[in-house]
């Protein structure tokens, strides 16, 4: 059962990113914003974007961004003020780096592992071409029921 | 009085649940009919007990007993009748009585049910079963007990979170907690078999139908969490990688490998190891999610009342048990036959590629959520992992998953006819492309990825129809024979043609909602209009309104696509004075398979005339989001009923084996 924490009750509703007084006038940079907003964490919240969040750092964060773009910053740029004033922390996006290999890999090892050992379980024992007697007994009986 | 008699059933069942481990681990020592009845016997008993239990504590919440603590907590006299009765499993110490009342369910029926399993594999299973019992038991009656009174009962409970004040969330748990305990049969299944040393064709078969049932419990549990998200949250998401969320797919993802796996063992001898590994894996996970929602680890927007000695309880039981189980399973595994040699190109291999995807997608989730963990009691450094990763990462290994299904279900056993299956499926996958090429032309503003997914989703559907096209012989012979065909195919196969099709209306539904969707937000006064694509709405009055519990505001609205009215939205904002909380209930017009989404939002104190927050989305194929895994879970259901299932199998099995 998930028990929401009376937190969101009061962050619920409204409206956080989408509210019409905050919106940059140029609806691409407002895109962009946006785009940004979702990978940014509300570090307060339990476990939101600030695009999602109502909570007053939510709010400071996404006029952070906003003036940003104005000021005609890169996203990139952006991102790496978020990290240098608050660290990883912020993005929720982990970065590509050393640190976090395991986390980024991890998925592919467990493919590649899982590739290797079934192609080991074909070179060790080549498919035969017939059915052992034993078997078509089996299958015998399997087709019956 | 009710509530003493609740709290002596549960301790009573906790006695039985050790008896039931003892007298049935004794009579399969012994080899012992009657110590082995006696187990069956304490099992049901155990489920008794706490059919008791759960009935006195569902009393105390009825008639608001607040001298009861977990009642006083958790309830309040103005709650609507449904949710008083909800308010039961919606605590934590209420929860684990549930997840008591499911853990002994499934050991009863076991009990009951299984007439058929070879005697040895019963008792063992009944005992293993047992022990887990005793373990949760303890841990409910010791250290969460719901029935503890208060010497001073309030006047007044302190009632449930509104936001679970919900139909839909009313029947989350209790399906989610049949799913992540129905594993725990599967479990015991596991253990019983590795101290046997025997996993044949005979156990798969047994296993499989548990397996079914649990899984289509999490499906159905998942689902309604879902879209309790979508619908209560306001924000129109229904998925955000949360911990929480994290934690119950995961039993799903290793369930839903493990019905794969042990079709192998089953038909062809084979993976026995691994499908062993994948039920002991299961309710392991089951496990996990139990103690990372309780013990307040990880950040979450849903977690229960921190308590971290609770957790650290949890923690050693799943430590316990989870380490017995796969320590059994390290010891005892290698003696395991192995049989069923597969060519490359064959049915098999392709099962096997969707273990290791659905292997590799769990670990992925699993890394995702427990990473950050990790990463700060090394490091020290914070980092956070949210959905980002996740479409980096889960995505393209499901998208892997779904362009190799089709094939799946066409290839033959041991060694299958690789350009017979490309010869049937090409023109599917023609379809399947001009689908996604429509969409990316046809839809503005184009978007390259949710084309692809379009794509395949696609390609399930119709690979799914292909597949049922295949066993009845469509267009190749008379439509008589087919229909004969098709009404003669055993419901296994409907099951899993249900089942895929399901996955693919799902991918249809997410990639075009993720896509396309539209979002737009004005503060509105009276009679203001919201633009949104093609659409508008009007806003014609705001009301107050008096609920059983809360007082709302509620917004009347007109929504019109060009001149035409194609609905009237009312979304209201609620205050629950009880907690002093605020949520909003949206309103969602259904039209066809779309919706439109509106959610009235605060009233902004301007000078002059008020004005209302109000935010719309159209949602479009939205539907198909919720409707593609109850499609899912039907199927689950469908192959459940299956004459093959249900009838003796066991015994059939063994003696042909």
């Amino acid at each position: 059962m998930r028990r929401v924490l009376a937190i969101l009750g009061a962050v619920l509703c409204l409206a956080a990113a989408s509210d019409p007084a905050d919106r940059l006038p140029d609806p691409a940079q407002e895109a962009r914003a946006r785009e940004l907003f979702r990978e940014v964490r509300c570090m307060v919240c339990q476990n939101e974007s600030i695009d999602d969040s109502n909570a007053e750092l939510a709010g400071d964060l996404r006029r952070l961004v906003r003036d940003e773009i104005k000021a005609g910053k890169t996203d990139e740029q952006v991102r790496a003020h978020l990290t240098g004033r608050y660290g990883e922390f912020v993005l929720l996006k982990p970065a590509f780096s050393w640190g976090n290999a395991v986390l980024w890999g991890a998925p592919f090892v467990v493919v590649i592992l899982g590739l290797l050992l079934l192609f080991q379980s074909f070179r060790n024992r080549p498919a035969d071409e017939e059915l052992t007697p034993e078997e078509a007994k089996r299958l015998d009986g399997l087709s019956r029921d | 009085m009710i509530v003493e008699i609740g709290s002596f059933s549960l301790a009573l069942a906790l006695a039985l649940s050790l008896a039931q481990a003892l007298l049935a681990g004794v009579a399969r020592i012994r080899r012992s009919v009657v110590l082995a009845g006696a187990g069956q016997g304490a099992a049901i008993g155990a489920f008794a007990g706490l059919v008791v239990a759960f009935a006195a504590l569902m009393y105390a919440f009825v008639t608001s007993d607040f001298s009861v603590s977990n009642v006083a907590a958790n309830s309040h006299t103005a709650k609507p009748l449904l949710y008083r009765v909800a308010g039961t499993w919606g605590s934590h110490e209420g929860s684990m009585l549930l997840w008591c009342l499911a853990l002994t369910g499934c050991g009863a029926a076991v009990a009951a049910v299984g007439r058929d399993l070879p005697a040895g594999l019963k008792t063992l299973t009944i005992s293993v079963q047992g022990l887990l019992g005793v373990v949760f038991l303890a841990y409910t009656v010791f250290a969460s007990n719901p029935f503890v009174r208060l010497a001073q009962p309030p006047i007044e409970g302190r009632s449930l979170n509104p936001l679970l004040q919900d139909p839909a969330l009313a029947f989350h748990p209790p399906m989610l907690y049949l799913g992540y305990v129905g594993m725990s049969v599967v479990f015991s299944f596991a253990v019983a078999a590795l101290i046997e040393g025997r996993v044949d064709a005979a156990w798969a078969r047994w296993v499989r139908p548990w397996t079914l049932a649990a899984w289509s419990a999490l499906t159905v549990g998942i689902t309604l969490g879902a879209f309790w998200a979508y619908y209560e949250l306001g924000w129109g998401g229904w998925w955000f990688w949360d911990p929480v969320e994290n934690a119950s797919f995961m039993p799903w993802l290793i369930a839903t490998a493990l019905l794969h796996s042990a079709i192998v063992t089953e038909k062809r001898g084979a993976m026995s190891g691994w499908t062993v590994f994948l039920a002991l894996a299961a309710f392991t996970f089951s496990m996990l999610g139990a103690f990372l929602v309780r013990s307040g680890v990880l950040t979450s927007v849903h977690a229960f009342a921190v308590d971290p000695t609770r957790g650290v309880l949890l923690l050693a039981i799943l430590g316990v048990t989870a380490g017995a189980g796969f320590a059994l399973f390290a010891w005892r595994a290698p003696a395991l036959k192995r049989g069923g040699v597969f060519a490359p190109v064959s049915r098999e291999s392709a099962l096997v590629l969707n273990n290791i995807l659905l292997a590799a997608a769990t670990a992925t989730v699993l890394l995702g959520t427990l990473y950050p963990l990790m990463r700060e009691a090394a490091t020290g450094e914070a980092i956070s992992v949210g959905p980002p990763f996740f479409n980096l990462t889960f995505t393209p290994l499901m998208a892997a998953l779904a362009i190799l299904l089709p094939a799946g279900p066409l290839l033959a056993w041991k060694r299958a006819d690789a350009q017979g299956v490309m010869q049937r499926l090409w023109v599917a996958a023609l379809i399947a492309a001009a689908c996604g090429l429509a969409a990316f032309a046809l839809i503005s503003p184009r978007k390259a990825f949710a084309s692809v997914g379009v794509a395949m989703g696609a390609w399930l559907v119709i690979g799914a129809l292909v597949e049922i096209g295949e066993r009845t012989r469509a267009f190749r012979t008379s439509a008589a024979e087919s229909w004969r065909r098709l009404i003669g195919l055993p419901r296994g196969a409907w099951g899993m043609t249900l089942a895929h099709l399901g996955l693919g209306v799902f991918v249809l539904g997410a990639c075009f909602e993720t896509g396309w969707k539209m979002e737009a937000a004005e503060a509105l006064p009276v009679g203001g209009r919201l633009n949104l694509g093609e659409y508008h709405l009007v806003l014609d009055e705001v009301r107050g309104l008096e609920g059983p519990n809360y007082d709302a505001e509620r917004g009347q609205l007109r929504a019109f696509k060009g001149d035409k009215q194609i609905c009237a939205p009312t979304p209201e904002r609620r205050l629950y004075p009880t907690g002093g909380q605020t949520t909003s209930e949206v309103a969602i017009c259904t039209l066809g398979v779309n919706h439109l989404y509106v959610v009235l939002g605060e009233r902004r104190p301007t000078t002059g005339a008020p004005v209302w927050l109000v935010r719309a989305y159209w949602n479009p194929w939205a539907l198909l989001i919720f409707i593609g895994p109850g499609i899912m879970a039907l199927g689950g259901v469908v192959s459940l009923s299956d004459r093959r299932l249900r009838l003796a199998a066991g015994r059939k099995a063994e003696a042909a084996a």
